[in-house]
């Protein structure tokens, strides 16, 4: 079942007098609980297509659905409201709140975007806290953890309002290759558990072997070879 | 809300040196605003009570034209007995007042038999002048302040007079006075006690009896210079002037806010409003003034409530730029993270209420330090009681006060000011687009 559907999907940036075409009309399917890469060079438009995914930049061109719902043309408002409802997102630097604990951030989108009861809300942030193996840091602030930590904090804080969708930019960009890996293998136990689609950008190619659906990146266009599920995972 | 609010605290919390610095500056604010209305209103209130309870009374009704022509006394002006009579029926039926007294007043020349010079002289009912301006045996400096403020034969002197003649309390002088048919009658009076002046009209003139007054003058009929009226509650002047004036002139006068504009604005208008009588009786028009009229401290009044507006100008002014500033950096520093929580789907009205609520709590904090700060020294000041001196008064005790009203106008306005601020600032984040928040260095 197709979660996520790109047909013709294009971005083009104004950057001063010149038009950059970032992404050049591309078709993609996703299917729900998949595990995907988008993989390419700096510069080949993953981030924009993740941008596009996640309801925070229009598409100048084509058609994009997300989970049956015509993203291309969702105002900001509308926007917001659908991130908030059916999206993770897992950012390159952490992007945790610097003033909150982990518990705090784990909490904020239970508080922030969707207001869940405060009992509901203490269970599920317990239940992350120990998937992700940081209930002994639940009351530390993002200063006093590592970067691996902290990536496991922001998978949770993704994972905190059960979304079906899991967005995730360059999420092993600032780890050593260990702690990438582990995040990798993270994320990966997540979509096990939860049945969470995971989606994300990478250039590293040790750890595009994990993904289980690899699409690869050049020059705004998805080489036509990939795509399909890779077969040591399917 | 409780959650914005707390996100909102920890942030203010997280850049703690400049908070503290912007939350100083409006505690300071506060502070000198608060002080400056306490000390600046007690003194306009002492000086006013100085006015109204020891010389002028609240109300003053004179017959039309005689406040135009008060620097000569002319007796020509005096009011009739009829009128008189006019006056104080009205006056009776005026539940808010709480005395009244009738003066004739009369320019004399005082002998001490050796030298002689001009005094003014207020002829008095001692037992109603004193329930109208119950401060004039507080002034007495000399002599015994017991018993009746005067009788008959006897003259309460002036203090720089007393000084200059070289008058002492038991002497006897002469007052010599030209009545209204020209003619000069002297009389022997005896010094009952020295006053101490008061800044302002009639504050160095001199008093007796009323009936030796109307002796003096060889007056047959009770002819009255002028009619103090005293309220019980000096808040009513408005009302009590409106309904005075539209009882004696047919004219309901200009009313103003009770109070402080009671105190301030009745000069000019009020006066010439009261003045467009329909004509008492008496053989003239009557007219009725406030002691704004009558003093000229009405202006100084004026000017402390300017002075007091323009602090309060620049309080708002501080209060805006300091939380501006700190706000528009809260926003620029925090890009990314706009970025972040607007990505997580961070409704913008959430974040406009997150970086209002760190304005909001600027305003509070400040505010509510600096009030504590500014009722604790109040009351201290008044523990101390520091004394100053105003013209001719000497230490007179400073008893700041402040009402919870002015409290709650300046608190309201600068809470209200601080969330202003931080509303453009606010608002800037709330529309931020997440993919360029997300992208910024």
């Amino acid at each position: 079942m197709a979660l996520i559907c790109g047909e013709h999907l294009a971005k083009t940036y104004r950057a001063g007098e010149v038009d950059v075409f970032a992404v050049k009309g591309v078709d993609f399917t996703i299917n729900a609980k998949s595990f995907v890469a988008f993989v390419g060079p700096s510069g080949s438009g993953k981030t924009s297509l993740l941008n596009m995914i996640g309801c925070l930049d229009h598409p100048t061109a084509g058609k994009l659905t997300v989970l049956d719902t015509d993203v291309s043309s969702l105002d900001r408002r509308a926007a917001a409201n659908f991130r908030g409802q059916h999206l993770g997102f897992v950012f390159q630097d952490f992007n945790l709140i610097p003033v909150l604990t982990v518990y705090e951030n784990i909490e904020y989108p239970l508080i922030m975007v969707q207001n869940w009861p405060e009992e509901k809300r203490r269970k599920q942030i317990t239940r992350l806290l120990e998937a992700v193996n940081m209930s002994e840091q639940a009351h530390k602030r993002p200063d006093q953890i590592s970067g691996g930590q902290k990536q496991r904090v922001a998978i949770a804080r993704a994972l905190a309002t059960n979304p079906q969708l899991v967005l995730a930019d360059e999420p092993t960009a600032n780890l050593d290759h260990d702690t990438a890996y582990r995040i990798i293998e993270l994320m990966k136990k997540m979509r096990d558990e939860l049945g969470t689609t995971f989606v994300f950008s990478t250039h590293d190619p040790k750890i595009m072997g994990e993904a289980e659906v690899i699409f690869n990146l050049e020059d705004g266009r998805i080489h036509p070879s990939t795509g399909k599920a890779v077969a040591n995972h399917a | 809300m409780l959650n914005v609010i707390k996100i909102a605290l920890r942030n203010l919390a997280r850049f703690g040196r400049r908070t503290l610095l912007t939350s100083t500056l409006i505690t300071l604010g506060i502070v000198s605003v608060l002080l400056f209305v306490a000390v600046a209103g007690s003194f306009k209130a002492m000086m006013i009570s100085q006015f109204t309870d020891a010389v002028l009374g609240h109300l003053e009704v004179h017959r039309k034209g005689y406040v135009a022509s008060i620097d000569t006394l002319p007796l020509n002006l005096n009011m009739k007995p009829s009128a008189v009579e006019r006056v104080e029926q009205a006056l009776k039926k005026l539940d808010a007042v709480e005395a009244y007294s009738s003066r004739v007043k009369i320019g004399a020349m005082f002998s001490n038999f050796t030298e002689t010079t001009s005094i003014r002289i207020n002829g008095i009912d001692p037992q109603a002048e004193v329930a109208t301006t119950p401060m004039l045996p507080g002034r007495i400096t000399e002599g015994s302040k017991e018993g009746p403020v005067l009788k008959r034969g006897e003259i309460l002197v002036p203090q720089l007079l007393a000084r200059g003649m070289n008058v002492k309390v038991g002497d006897t002088i002469v007052l010599v006075a030209t009545n209204r048919d020209g003619s000069v009658n002297g009389k022997t009076f005896t010094v009952r006690a020295i006053l101490e002046s008061v800044t302002g009209p009639s504050g160095r003139d001199g008093y007796i009896h009323i009936a030796d007054a109307r002796e003096l003058l060889r007056m047959k009929d009770g002819e009255v210079s002028e009619i103090a009226i005293r309220l019980k509650n000096p808040a009513q002047l408005d009302r009590v002037y409106a309904q005075l004036s539209q009882e004696l002139t047919g004219t309901a006068g200009k009313s103003g806010n009770a109070g402080t504009a009671a105190t301030v604005n009745q000069s000019g208008d009020a006066g010439m409003a009261g003045t467009a009588s329909k004509g008492g009786g008496g053989g003239g028009g009557l007219e009725v003034h406030t002691w704004a009229d009558l003093s000229p401290f009405a202006s100084l009044a004026r000017m402390i409530d300017l002075l007091t507006l323009f602090i309060k100008i620049m309080l708002v002014s501080i209060v805006l730029v300091s939380v501006m500033n700190v706000m528009i950096m809260a926003v620029y520093e925090r890009i990314r993270e706009i970025g972040t929580i607007s990505a997580i789907g961070t409704p913008p009205s959430k974040i406009l209420s997150l970086f209002l609520a760190e304005g909001l709590l600027l305003g509070v904090g400040g505010t509510a330090l600096g009030t504590a700060i500014a009722l604790a020294v109040i009351y201290a000041l008044n523990i101390w009681k520091i004394t100053f001196n105003f013209g001719q008064q000497h230490g007179l005790v400073l008893s700041p006060s402040i009402r919870p009203i002015d409290v709650v106008i300046v608190a309201a306005m600068v809470v209200i000011v601080a969330l202003l601020a931080s509303l453009q600032p606010a608002w800037k984040a709330s529309r931020m687009d997440p993919v360029t928040a997300l992208g910024h260095v």
